[in-house]
């Protein structure tokens, strides 16, 4: 499935939201719309990942790259990770970086 | 913006692939602005080919020559653009002569894994049976060095404040019963921590955990059939490299990730983190072995050869890695700089080590260059340096190993002779004083100190302490080699029983000698290190030489806790005690005399009469006492205590040492009593109601405390 991710800023806070399969290849793309959230200088990055059905290593990488671009002052929360995107995320220890939050 | 740098547009193209001439440092793959800067080394090659492969394909998705004038003296250098880092595997075809007698085996037919690979890929998922068609199985993989360490970097604990725990990564938590999510991973131990912390261990020493071949030399057992590995890993495929099969997320290439992911939490909660390194040999073996890297890459340089080009065998392994060449030394020190410095490592254990102060020939070195480099290396400057000070050649250095006032050693005197203390040997005791206070004997001579002594009664290699109390002999059947593998001189004891027993009077006697090794252990002035499962009892079933061994025999089955809660008590108690008393963690030898003006001196010797030890060939009884005033060289105030141990069949009196002015003695350690009353956690020490003697139990360990 095609990977697409949208970007919506709600006052101060950087919305994103993934569907589709995150690879090297999409991961691009994303690391595009990050970089465009942190032109607008948000104070939080949401990521909606219900749909994202499955994050490769250069996902991580992204996920990496923005909360070093963003800084340290800026949270990162990943909503509605799926369980394969989820365990990645336990496994390589980067949800220690990260806020991960159940959907609602 | 360093994407805009006019430096940094190609000049070159192969085919699709657009070129520049690279940077020979570092060498390795490096990912830079747009590309991808390889650098590669080779005194005799005549050519040199970057070989780019798909992730996982057998045949190269490309092979680019270096451009002549790509070649800075030996080395060959090339930027490529564009390149999918993560999707792209990479490797070396090197043309050079054939010509074994002068030490040159060149054959462009191999792809060659680039020695400075910081991951490699092929054995993804530790053992998966690999598909042996696969040309070049371990291939270079590319890494980000994007890793966010916060605020974290090595711990710098005192050497004399730590306690090692020796592990191997994947026998911790490999056994069901550990309960981990990723059983037998990186990311296991780290769920493992607060069990670490808890026991009190404040460093673990992983067992190799540079990428080598579980599949080295397996074979079936020839009656079982169980299948036998290269489990322990002592035989580097790649030593920039993590093992990719310890990660639980090896297949997702993400295994640099997890392993700082562990050292950072370790270090978060406290714990330092050793890595047991393989310098000595390389997985390439003897002239019959496979061709990975090394030996297509530069055979005369980076291996020691006989005259007629064959390989020096000082490892027992088939080759000796040529460490006293410059070029090996510098990759050596390139190696332990990066781990230091990338992965934020706190110290090394080296294998073998004595190799490391052999010359090109084999012959010993006086003044070794590659141990005084590490040893004056800037940033390796607070590392901690440990040897196995000696070799399968012969070479055998504890107490004498150049150390450059940094190295210490692993003190095989120290187990040999605690065990035989243990055993009850007799006439061990003015041999057990020397240990017991760090080996004066052999690190005082030339102002080594206690740290220089590693002190251990078990390792990885031979029997757990749970086996040296119940075997005589070791049990290595499951090895499928008749039994002849592995070390017969064990030192050890069964207590009366080969093996299991449902003698109560039997096991009763094993688990009181258990807690005499770790209380001996905890109580001796050098650094003590525990094997993983020591702690609980673990049992290989009498297998002194579990290399082969990915099984019940080498996992640590985490349902002994629940079997032995007594061992695993004391061992906790112990080991809190030993932190609670700095008059046991000197980084100074005792002086035998009062520097402090305590009316004692720091440390006094004692038998079963006050102030007259027994030194005699019979003797199997000592005792010791500490003077609190002194520890740590008089800077801290601590507790005085007094040690009594014995090793005979009956209950020994003791007469006791005065305490000091104002101070009674109470009973904080006890072996001849059963649990809970065998060990007393702080302020709960029973007071003494005999101030001068104390009745010490059958091959008991007694401690006492003044206050």
């Amino acid at each position: 499935m095609a990977f697409n991710v949208d970007l919506v800023m709600k006052g101060s806070e950087a919305h994103l939201t993934l569907s589709g399969e995150l690879d090297a290849v999409s991961a691009g793309a994303l690391k595009g719309t990050v970089e465009t959230a942190a032109g607008n200088n948000p104070t939080k990055l949401i990521m909606h990942m219900q749909n994202l059905s499955f994050m490769a290593s250069a996902g991580l990488r992204v996920l990496i790259f923005a909360k070093q671009k963003m800084g340290e002052q800026v949270g990162i929360t990943l909503i509605g990770c799926q369980a394969p995107v989820r365990s990645t995320l336990e496994m390589s220890g980067f949800h220690r970086s990260v806020y991960l939050q159940d959907a609602e | 913006m360093e994407e805009k740098r006019i430096d940094f547009y190609p000049t070159h193209r192969h085919g699709e692939f657009k070129l520049r001439p690279g940077r020979p440092f570092p060498y390795g793959a490096t990912l830079v602005p747009g590309g991808v800067n390889f650098s590669v080394m080779s005194r005799s090659a005549t050519a040199c080919t970057l070989v780019l492969f798909e992730k996982g394909e057998n045949q190269p998705l490309a092979e680019i020559p270096f451009p002549d004038s790509f070649r800075i003296g030996n080395v060959w250098c090339m930027v490529v653009f564009d390149l999918d880092a993560e999707g792209i595997e990479y490797g070396y075809r090197m043309d050079g002569p054939f010509n074994p007698q002068s030490g040159h085996r060149f054959d462009r037919n191999v792809v060659l894994l680039d020695p400075c690979a910081k991951a490699i890929s092929g054995r993804d998922v530790w053992g998966r049976e690999p598909d042996w068609s696969r040309p070049f199985p371990h291939r270079g993989r590319l890494v980000f060095e994007d890793f966010d360490w916060e605020d974290d970097r090595p711990l710098e604990l005192p050497l004399e404040d730590l306690v090692i725990y020796e592990m191997h990564v994947r026998g911790f938590t490999r056994h069901p019963s550990s309960g981990a999510r990723h059983p037998g991973t990186f990311a296991a131990i780290r769920e493992k921590i607060p069990y670490l912390k808890d026991l009190g261990v404040n460093c673990v020493e992983l067992m190799p955990i540079y990428e080598f071949d579980e599949f080295e030399n397996s074979r079936r057992h020839p009656e079982t059939g169980q299948m036998l590995y290269n489990y322990w890993g002592y035989s580097t495929v790649g030593f920039f490299a993590p093992k990719t099969g310890f990660a639980a997320t090896g297949r997702l290439g993400m295994q640099v990730d997890e392993l700082k992911t562990l050292v950072k939490e370790l270090h978060r909660q406290g714990l330092e983190v050793m890595l047991d390194v393989v310098f000595n040999h390389t997985a390439e073996g003897n002239e019959k072995g496979p061709t990975i890297s090394f030996r297509g890459l530069d055979n005369q340089t980076y291996y020691m050869l006989t005259p007629e080009g064959y390989y020096y065998n000082f490892s027992g392994c088939g080759n000796t890695l040529n460490c006293n060449n410059p070029i090996v030394r510098n990759m050596v020190l390139d190696c332990l700089r990066y781990w230091a410095s990338e992965y934020h490592i706190d110290g090394f254990r080296f294998d073998l080590a004595a190799i490391l102060g052999r010359d090109p020939s084999g012959a010993p070195l006086p003044n070794p260059p590659l141990l005084e480099s590490i040893a004056y290396d800037p940033i390796l400057g607070k590392c901690k340096l440990i040897a196995e000070a000696w070799d399968a050649g012969g070479l055998y250095q504890v107490g004498s190993f150049p150390a450059y006032g940094r190295w210490a050693e692993w003190n095989g005197k120290y187990r040999d002779d605690l065990r035989k203390w243990l055993k009850g040997e007799p006439g061990l005791a003015a041999a057990v004083a020397q240990r017991v206070q760090g080996s004066p004997d052999l690190y005082g001579w030339n102002g080594r100190g206690p740290t220089a002594s590693i002190d251990f009664i078990t390792c990885h290699d031979g029997f757990t302490l749970y086996d040296l109390v119940a075997y005589d002999g070791k049990h290595n059947e499951a090895n499928g080699e008749g039994n002849r593998d592995g070390s017969d001189d064990n030192n050890s004891w069964n207590c009366g029983c080969e093996g299991e027993s449902a003698d109560p009077d039997v096991n009763a006697l094993r688990r009181r000698q258990i807690k005499n090794a770790w209380a001996l252990l905890m109580l001796s002035h050098g650094v003590p290190m525990v094997l993983s499962g020591d702690e609980m009892g673990h049992t290989q079933r009498g297998n002194n030489n579990a290399y082969c061994q990915d099984s019940e025999i080498s996992w640590i089955d985490w349902d002994r806790l629940e079997h032995n809660p007594d061992l695993h008590r004391f061992a906790r108690a112990m080991t809190a005690f030993r932190h609670a008393h700095p008059v046991l963690r000197s980084r100074d030898h005792v002086r035998n005399q009062d520097f402090v003006g305590s009316g004692l001196a720091d440390i006094t010797w004692h038998g079963t009469q006050a102030w007259k030890p027994d030194w005699s060939g019979s003797s199997r009884a000592l005792a010791w006492m500490l003077c609190g005033r002194h520890a740590k060289g008089g800077t801290v105030q601590d507790n005085t205590l007094y040690a009594a141990a014995s090793t005979y069949w009956e209950p020994l009196d003791f007469e006791l040492p005065r305490p000091p002015e104002g101070r009674a003695w109470h009973v904080a350690v006890n072996t001849g009593m059963p649990s809970p009353e065998d060990i007393f956690a702080p302020g709960q020490e029973p007071r003494l109601e005999n101030q001068s003697r104390f009745l010490v139990g059958p091959r008991s360990v007694v401690v006492l405390i003044a206050k």
